[in-house]
């Protein structure tokens, strides 16, 4: 903000400028910029204009850069003015180098230009809010040009492009003859421009097409979405065009309109896919409709919204930190916004507003609805994993209420948390006793007993409550406490035997002779016998190491980047939530394959696999021609070693609904030639399966399939002993059919 | 592109239901909406919803709530999800412009109208125009309005402070009439609303300390002058936008953000603070303004609780202490005090300083109604509850903590004639010269309420 009005002075000193005004020009700029500063927006701004004129040693490049820009609009919309190439190729150079609008236009007539002329590519910097960055083309120009590094993201006005047009000729008649429909005109008039091959092979004329359409007055909010919508279609040949493009289109990121927008939001995005640091302007540019439409009159538009920062909170981890409290739920508002805000809250939280965001969630926990209350005692238990100590006292404080769905959901959440933070065992530990008596549910009395089992040594009651369990056995109604039990009586026997004796034996009893459930019976008789086996072979099989270190690992490593999302912006997905999205289009896929290729659906019901995947592979010669070995067979502690040693090279998630039924998937993926080193059995939560398989060149493919049941989606991650990017798009394409197939023979 | 579009009443009943592509499924569409609705798993948004299986294709159902309706619209498409919720709205803007206001009754007495209204706005569910200048040359139908408006109805509370030449007060309803006058009634009135609303949130920690302030400001304007006819709205001059800018003497009227409707032009904005527009017949949003953190003025309310809890025989009792820090000629309307408890509250008795006032318990809460407060006033109410079984920690007698789960306490009021971040309108002229008739009456009312006022105790 604080160079800003250097650049502006330029700007009003120029005659040219002046007269190159719109008369009816109904958005002065200069007013509605100042009226409007937007947070972040100035900070390249600032920067460049800091650097412009000190760097460059040259007031007036600025200047030159101002002026030649105009005329080389002017030129290019009114046909091919050969005299004005000359006064212009100065910033004709600097243009070259990829920035803004003028440089795009003349760079093309004049491209050589020497070094000594960087000079004045500072001033052009300015012309376009969006331009390169680091471009390649960089490289080419002189050293004076590294002043592009620092030109970044210029976000100089926008009353660049607005100014100093004349209209295009051919506008006009058809306002006026159609006065009615006004977006469905110039909607026609786009498509019919895109699908001309002329149009689409000559950048100049693509360029004055979308220069029209969008300069249309007639074009209401709904046009604009819908042209938006449309341009997404068109690929720009250079990365000239690209920025060209985005500084025509950058007045539609200020629209008041969200649908409009989200609609230019998402167009950056993808038209910058390889731009990261534009990305990241465009989201910052963003943010302020967004915070506006999260605390808009509207809930559903709030709800949207949050949803929508949800998604760039993924991948930007930090992006609203500073508006946290813009998250903070009140009582009158639905629950589902409340249950987003939440989700928002855990996310945004980092070490300088943890204590407000932790003060806010424990309010929440307290509250009338029992599901908000457990979402927000959830949320607690996220935010643990990153700031344990502060959590877990607020956990323990919640015990103290002995209500119990408080009870029931804080005790799951210290069993997650004690697997992934050993750190707060001790204090777990202290804060167990007396929680049974508030637990009724199934899910809370397996995470108590789970706990109680693991670390029973450090809890002086724990055979105690464990004997009472033991005791209501026959009334327990969930097999699946039952097991828990059991796994939990055994390890706490091999810690402390002269208190549990008794009662295992009891247990044991009642499990083999009277028990009805076969898995409970069967897990009882295989403790018994492995008992039997000796207290040394059971303590090797008990306490073999506990959590797999990298689970914890990896679920911080989420973070996921903006290109993997930015085609789902502005769509449903987002709003879905990317699971429910992928069982939904999953469905609908099945459905609409039905009618339309019935080999296709028969064939994935009727389940004969081979004859798929081999199509599979040799469909796609492009994926790196992958043949996957027939005999790689792996020793588990090889590829435990190996799995250690390396980095996951790919990571993503398969929607999954259902259990897993362990052979039918094994057999599968022997028919393509990954081999299973080891899978949970069928039903496990969560369920777990490592692959291996090995390329005929020897790169090593280890997978981890990862499955929890509550949020339907397999985890894939899949890591390489080296780093070859076709062959593990090519294995992971073979994964996902495998996969795919699977899925669809189950449902 | 939208493939359906129905209105529902707030029971479920079908009042309105087009078809425009004819590629799903008949009218039960609408009674599977209704029943997806209530038979929602608690954890799922309501928003967008979607159907699988039937003989049909899967539909995308959004829809947007507005005055006890369901606006829905269904699609098989992708969409942006902010167009749609945008067009739903705007449909809800519109059918309130054409048909007075927009509720079950007047629906159904304007069936015709409403969907004469949806052929012309959507063709094929794609957009073809929603402003009024266009549409109002289509439509035919003339709005059924139940009775006819009369001026002189001043039986509800009137918030239309005015600056009109006669000031006299609009009752509030006065804005909910068909915006098209109707040819056969020339008598309808040249008339401008133009409203200020702010909407606070505010939260304030256990001392008393300021944690978060937002107020999220609209200035709207209903219009039911002809189209095209300009007006100016001047505002407070000291009206500064962003932290840096610096207006008139002492500390003015800041706001962080500020965005106008596109058809407001903004020459005399950054000189004298004037908004010029040509507004269309019917609702506007003509600025929206965010502030946050830094409120010019002192909160409307503090709220000094007092809590005794002694935990031997569980008695649970809580002294709230109310100001009203507005100025002493300003009140605040409809008040009242929502204070979550405990579980397990049996009795309440309750001492308040006023014999209007009201309290009772309800869904584990406790409501505490002040129907009218006073600036500078104060007002306290004692209220002891019993609470059997509530454990504390360790600790014998009486203690001043209050008990988990006691609070927030949350406040919901409206403040007429004020506006938390003080921003006046100083005038609303017109360029309108009407033939003969009168000239238009303008009413200009300013208003606040409260979005999320919480106080932690």
């Amino acid at each position: 903000m604080v160079a800003a009005p250097p650049a502006e002075g330029a700007a009003r000193l120029r005659p040219a400028e002046r007269r190159g005004r719109a008369p009816g020009g109904r958005r002065p700029g200069g007013a509605r910029r100042s009226a409007l500063p937007r947070g972040g927006g100035g900070g390249g701004g600032a920067r460049l204009g800091a650097v412009g004129p000190e760097e460059a040693g040259l007031p007036q490049g600025a200047g030159r850069g101002l002026s030649g820009r105009v005329a080389a609009r002017r030129r290019s919309d009114g046909g091919p003015g050969r005299e004005g190439a000359a006064p212009w190729g100065g910033e004709a150079g600097s243009g070259a180098e990829g920035l803004g609008v003028a440089g795009a236009v003349s760079g093309r007539s004049e491209p050589a230009c020497g070094p000594q002329e960087g000079t004045a590519g500072a001033g052009a910097g300015l012309a376009g809010p969006w331009s390169l960055g680091c471009g390649p083309g960089e490289a080419e120009a002189g050293p004076t040009s590294r002043l592009g590094a620092l030109r970044r993201p210029t976000f100089a006005s926008p009353r660049f492009p607005r100014q100093g047009w004349e209209e295009p000729a051919g506008t006009a008649p058809g306002r006026e003859t159609m006065p009615y429909l006004g977006s469905e005109d110039v909607v026609k008039e786009l498509k019919k421009a895109l699908c001309n091959p002329h149009v689409q092979a000559d950048r100049l004329r693509y360029r004055n097409v979308i220069q029209r359409v969008i300069r249309m007055p007639k074009l209401d909010q709904w046009g604009q979405a819908e042209v938006l919508n449309f341009l997404l279609r068109y690929q720009p040949r250079s990365e000239e065009e690209l920025f060209d493009i985005l500084n025509l289109l950058d007045s539609f990121l200020k629209s008041s309109s969200p649908g409009v927008v989200m609609g230019a939001t998402k167009l950056f995005l993808i038209l910058a896919k390889k731009f990261p640091h534009v990305q990241t302007d465009v989201l910052v540019q963003v943010k302020g409709p967004l915070l506006a439409a999260c605390s808009s009159e509207s809930r559903e538009l709030c709800f949207a919204a949050l949803c929508h920062v949800r998604q760039i909170l993924h991948s930007l981890p930090g992006h609203f930190s500073s508006h946290y409290k813009k998250f903070f739920c009140s009582y009158s508002e639905p629950h589902y916004i409340k249950l987003q805000k939440v989700e928002v809250l855990c996310e945004l939280v980092n070490d300088e507003n943890v204590q407000q965001v932790l003060e806010e969630l424990r309010g929440y926990c307290t509250d009338v609805s029992a599901d908000f209350a457990q979402a927000a005692i959830f949320a607690i238990g996220g935010i643990a994993r990153t700031y344990t100590d502060q959590c877990v006292q607020i956990l323990t404080e919640l015990l103290g209420l002995r209500q119990e769905h408080i009870t029931t959901v804080v005790v799951q959440t210290f069993r997650d948390l004690v697997w992934l933070c050993p750190q707060c065992t001790e204090a777990v530990c202290q804060a167990l006793p007396g929680c049974e008596e508030n637990i009724q549910d199934s899910e809370g009395k397996q995470a108590l007993i789970w706990l109680l089992g693991v670390h029973g040594e450090r809890i002086p009651n724990a055979p105690y409550v464990l004997e009472d369990f033991v005791e209501n056995v026959k009334s327990e109604t969930f097999p699946a406490v039952k097991m828990e039990l059991l796994t939990a009586l055994l390890r706490l026997f091999l810690c402390r035997p002269a208190e549990c004796q008794d009662m295992l034996g009891r247990l044991l009893h009642y499990c083999i002779e009277e028990e009805k459930d076969m898995a409970v019976r069967d897990r009882g008789l295989f403790y018994y016998r492995l008992l039997l086996a000796g207290i040394d072979e059971v303590k090797r099989i008990l306490c073999s190491p506990k959590s797999d270190p990298s689970l914890g690992l990896l679920e911080d490593q989420a973070e996921r980047p903006v290109n993997s999302w930015a085609s789902d912006f502005n769509t449903l997905v987002p709003v879905y939530g990317k699971a429910r999205w992928a069982a939904i289009s999953k469905y609908q896929g099945a459905e609409h394959r039905g009618p339309e290729l019935p080999n296709t659906a028969s064939f994935a019901s009727s389940g004969p696999l081979i004859p798929e995947e081999h199509k599979e592979t040799v469909q796609e010669p492009d994926s790196g021609a992958l043949m996957l070995v027939p005999n790689c067979q792996l020793t588990a502690e090889y590829f435990e070693k190996t799995w250690f040693s390396l980095k996951v090279a790919h990571q993503q998630v398969f929607p999954w609904k259902g259990a897993v039924h362990p052979d039918t998937l094994q057999m599968a993926l022997q028919v393509v030639n990954i081999q299973t080193i080891a899978m949970s059995r069928a039903g496990a939560h969560p369920w777990k399966a490592y692959l291996s398989a090995q390329d005929d060149t020897g790169c090593l493919f280890l997978t981890e399939l990862l499955l929890e049941p509550e949020n339907s989606e397999m985890q894939i991650s899949v890591k390489q002993n080296e780093p070859r990017t076709e062959t593990l798009n090519g294995f992971i394409s073979v994964l996902e059919t495998v996969l795919g197939t699977i899925g669809d023979i189950k449902s | 592109m939208i493939s359906q579009f129905f209105i529902l009443s707030s029971k479920g009943d079908p009042l309105i239901y087009k078809d425009f592509r004819g590629d799903s499924g008949g009218r039960d569409v609408a009674e599977l909406f209704y029943r997806k609705l209530t038979g929602l798993p608690g954890d799922e948004s309501p928003v967008v919803m979607v159907t699988c299986g039937g003989h049909h294709d899967d539909r995308h159902f959004i829809h947007i709530r507005h005055s006890g309706l369901y606006l829905v619209a269904t699609t098989s498409e992708n969409i942006s999800p902010f167009s749609l919720l945008e067009l739903l709205s705007r449909l809800a803007t519109l059918l309130g412009d054409y048909c007075g206001s927009l509720s079950e009754g007047t629906i159904s007495r304007n069936v015709a109208l409403v969907y004469e209204l949806l052929d012309e706005v959507l063709d094929y569910g794609y957009v073809q125009t929603t402003s009024m200048e266009m549409l109002r040359n289509f439509i035919q139908t003339e709005a059924v309005v139940s009775k006819p408006f009369s001026l002189f109805d001043l039986s509800s509370v009137g918030l239309f402070g005015a600056e009109t030449q006669q000031s006299k007060v609009a009752p509030s309803t006065a804005a909910s009439r068909p915006v098209l006058a109707s040819r056969s009634d020339q008598s309808q009135k040249n008339e401008v609303f133009l409203d200020v609303v702010e909407r606070l949130s505010v939260l304030i920690a256990s001392n008393g300390s300021l944690l978060k302030v937002d107020v999220q400001g609209e200035i709207r304007l209903k219009s039911f002058l002809p189209s095209g006819s300009e007006m100016r709205i001047g505002l407070t001059e000291e009206f500064c936008v962003g932290k840096s800018e610096l207006r008139g003497y002492g500390p003015g009227i800041r706001v962080d953000e500020v965005s106008f409707h596109s058809s407001v032009l903004l020459e005399e904005f950054e000189s004298h603070r004037i908004l010029r527009l040509q507004p269309p017949q019917g609702e506007l949003t003509v600025m929206r303004y965010q502030l946050s953190d830094d409120l010019p003025s002192p909160l409307p309310f503090r709220l000094f609780p007092s809590v005794q809890w002694d935990r031997g025989s569980g008695r649970l009792q809580v002294y709230l202490k109310l100001r009203c820090d507005l100025p002493p000629k300003s009140q605040a309307l409809n008040v009242r005090l929502h204070l979550p408890l405990p579980r397990g509250v049996v009795s309440l008795s309750q001492e308040l300083s006023g014999p209007e006032q009201k309290a009772e318990l309800g869904e584990g809460a406790l409501r505490w109604d002040l129907p009218r407060v006073q600036g500078g006033s104060q007002l306290s109410g004692l209220f002891q509850m019993d609470v059997p079984g509530l454990p504390g920690p360790p600790g014998q007698g009486h203690s001043t903590t209050a008990p988990l789960g006691l609070g927030p306490a949350s406040l919901s009021f409206e403040l007429p004639r004020h506006t938390c971040s003080g921003l006046q309108v100083r005038f609303l002229r017109l360029a309108f010269r009407p033939c003969g008739s009168t000239s238009p009456h303008k009413w200009v009312r300013h208003l606040s309420h409260s979005d999320a006022y919480v106080i932690r105790i």
